[in-house]
């Protein structure tokens, strides 16, 4: 959208050969008109021009009652003019003094027009500013508060809608409930497996080099048994889960979000939470106590390869110390930690979902902030119920 | 002299489309296009939903490859250039989204500002200033600092076109402007678009199917058939509706009515 006059090469040469950067000069006419004289290119790639200079000699004595344009000289323009034009104007107009464009081109003054037909809106413009450390500590503070508090509103909800599923009354289809369960389950197997084998594999290393010492070598079965069936399994696994489902969850419903599917469900009476969030957290709620279970062995038989391997156990032997080493206790806690990791990990992330505000960029950040939130809450979870299990000798 | 930018470029061709076929792996959209867009026209391409227009728009901003045939550029062939000079060539083009297109995580300014930040040696300041005489250009003074999610429906389109603006391209492609429009909100982005063209003397490529916009705006147009794949008319809208014998040419420009006879008396 270059325009260019007719103005031949040469004559824009010697036009601009001595003061090719600034693109004008002023000429003072009879009876106090300015006249603004205009050469040379005014487009983006030669660079902006600045009106201020001018505005300067508006602000002489005698000061000029009109200013007038000569562009015969202008080679071709874009919006370097346009901008030079209505900062003049604005100056101009400040000053009160009249502006006559009708010497520039035709293109030129429309644009110039168009720049000025849309008034600013009254209180559109928005005066940024940052707030001082105290006003910002608080409002974190207050939203933190705001947050926890919409968090145990939302759980209150998922628990209902759980109840009323319970009861049959939730309006949701089975088969989203299925998908969600495979999503959650056996999608999951091959990433679960492969992390449990290593976690198993590192414990039982760690623990051959001490034990040695003591001659104690088969007590690696009891260490790696035990570390995985109450601890590490749930962990890992939960840790896992909230990385690979609780940010997809997020993400899903923070995406439905800004494309109007959950209003959609709104308006036709069907409530999301029924409809999207008790499914997830069902069957992620389902499906990590049997992933738990399933990383578990498979952790234990990371620690049999270094068992057989490296200290010369028998399988036999470290299959009979394992069985001998854990009890029905440590498989309890494991498995109720395992199904409170997994409920955390989809009401979580459901919940940073259904809150996203609507645009791509909050999707980015439900998202991480799931997932941040999720390994946070497990690690605190698992602590605390360490300590309780420890105090109540279980 | 100083004159009418457009009457220095009349008839001279802009964009040329040369037997372009388009498809997605083996299904072909469409094929055998073959059409002139003139510069400082305001080209229209029409069709039913689903015939390809936008697959079109892709082709021209060089989103897609064409499966045969030539876009050319000031009869420069985009898809054989080398990727420097396509991105040159494209750098002279200026596109508007159906849904806007515009960066969520960015102020409308922010927006406005990254091309002119990308592809000039402006300092920030001057930057600023002509982001804000672009939004100015398109109603949208004093609305630098708002975010996308802010702003309506309407003003996001304008400030993508805003954004479209931004280099001075010699071409605007616009895909579905007025789609979601109120008709008033409609009528004054045509008004707009004739403006900028009468004004910058660009090129403007226009995906429509609404139909008071076709007739209002549209210096020439193309259509395409969803059902044979090609283009079936080319020329005016005026001229279609008047002289068009194609009865599905007709039912598109009169919303359905089939006309009594083919060429109704003026």
């Amino acid at each position: 959208m270059v325009a260019t006059t007719d103005v031949s090469a040469s004559l824009r040469e010697t036009g601009s050969a001595t003061a090719a950067h600034k693109g004008w000069e002023v000429n003072l006419l009879a009876a106090g008109e300015l006249q603004v004289r205009l050469f040379g290119q005014w487009v983006l790639a030669s660079g902006a021009r600045s009106a201020a200079e001018l505005s300067g000699r508006l602000g002489e004595t005698p000061r000029p009652t009109k200013i007038s344009f000569d562009a015969r000289e202008v080679g071709a323009w874009d919006n370097v003019l346009i901008d030079f034009l209505s900062k003049l104007e604005t100056i101009a107009a400040e000053r009160s003094i009249a502006v006559d464009l009708s010497g520039l081109p035709g293109g030129a003054q429309r644009l110039v027009a168009l720049a000025r037909a849309v008034p600013e809106r009254t209180g559109a413009r928005r005066t940024q500013q940052r707030p001082d450390l105290l006003t910002r500590v608080g409002r974190n503070s207050l939203s933190f508060f705001a947050m926890t508090a919409d968090f145990v509103a939302f759980l209150g909800e998922a628990l209902i809608g759980i109840g009323r599923m319970l009861v049959g009354r939730a309006r949701l289809r089975r088969s989203d409930l299925m998908l969600a369960i495979e999503d959650c389950g056996p999608h999951a197997l091959a990433i679960v497996a492969l992390i449990s084998f290593l976690v198993g594999l590192i414990l039982a290393f760690v623990g051959a080099v001490q034990l040695q010492q003591f001659g104690a070598a088969i007590f690696v079965a009891n260490l790696v048994g035990i570390a995985m069936v109450r601890e590490m399994g749930a962990m890992m696994t939960a840790i896992l889960m909230s990385g690979r489902t609780g940010a997809a969850f997020a993400a899903n419903l923070g995406t439905m979000q800004v494309s109007d599917e959950v209003s959609a469900l709104q308006t036709l009476g069907i409530p999301p939470m029924e409809f999207l969030v008790v499914p997830r957290i069902v069957a992620l709620s389902l499906m990590m106590p049997l992933l738990t279970v399933f990383a578990n062995i498979v952790g234990m038989l990371g620690g049999l390869l270094i068992g057989t391997s490296m200290l010369d156990i028998s399988a036999i032997a470290y299959y009979n110390q394992t069985t001998g080493a854990v009890g029905i206790n440590d498989w309890a806690v494991g498995l109720v930690k395992a199904v409170l990791f997994g409920a955390v990990v989809a009401i979580v992330g459901c919940w940073r979902g259904m809150r996203c505000r609507r645009s791509a960029a909050a999707v980015g950040a439900v998202a991480t902030s799931a997932v941040v939130l999720c390994i946070v809450l497990i690690i605190v979870i698992d602590a605390t119920a360490t300590v309780i299990c420890t105090t109540l000798k279980i | 002299m100083l004159s009418d930018p457009r009457s220095n470029a009349a008839r001279e061709p802009h964009i040329v489309v040369e037997d372009l076929t388009m498809a997605y792996g083996d299904f072909v959209i469409q094929h055998d296009l073959n059409f002139t867009i003139n510069k400082g026209d305001i080209f229209i391409v029409m069709g039913g939903s689903g015939c390809g227009k936008s697959t079109l728009l892709r082709h021209l901003v060089g989103l897609q490859a064409p499966a045969r045939g030539r876009v050319l550029f000031s009869g420069e062939s985009l898809w054989d250039a080398e990727p420097e000079r396509r991105d040159a060539i494209l750098r002279k083009t200026g596109v508007t989204y159906q849904a806007g297109g515009l960066w969520s995580s960015m102020t409308l300014a922010e927006n406005v500002a990254l091309p002119l930040e990308q592809y000039t040696d402006l300092k920030p300041a001057e930057i600023a200033d002509l982001a804000s005489l672009n939004l100015a250009l398109v109603g949208l003074a004093g609305f630098e600092d708002y975010f996308p999610s802010e702003i309506s429906g309407g003003m996001q389109k304008r400030a993508g076109l805003a954004r479209a603006m931004a280099l001075s391209p010699e071409v605007l492609l616009f895909d579905e402007p007025s789609a979601g429009l109120d008709p008033i909100s409609s009528r004054l982005l045509d008004d707009l678009i004739l403006e900028l063209r009468d004004s910058l003397g660009a090129t403007i490529v226009m995906v429509t199917h609404e139909l008071p916009s076709i007739f209002a705006v549209g210096d020439n147009s193309v259509f395409l058939d969803p059902e044979t794949k090609t283009q079936i008319a080319c020329g005016a809208p005026k001229r279609l509706l008047a002289e068009c014998p194609d009865a599905k040419v007709q039912r598109f420009l009169r919303r359905g009515e089939t006309p009594t006879t083919a060429k109704e008396p003026q």
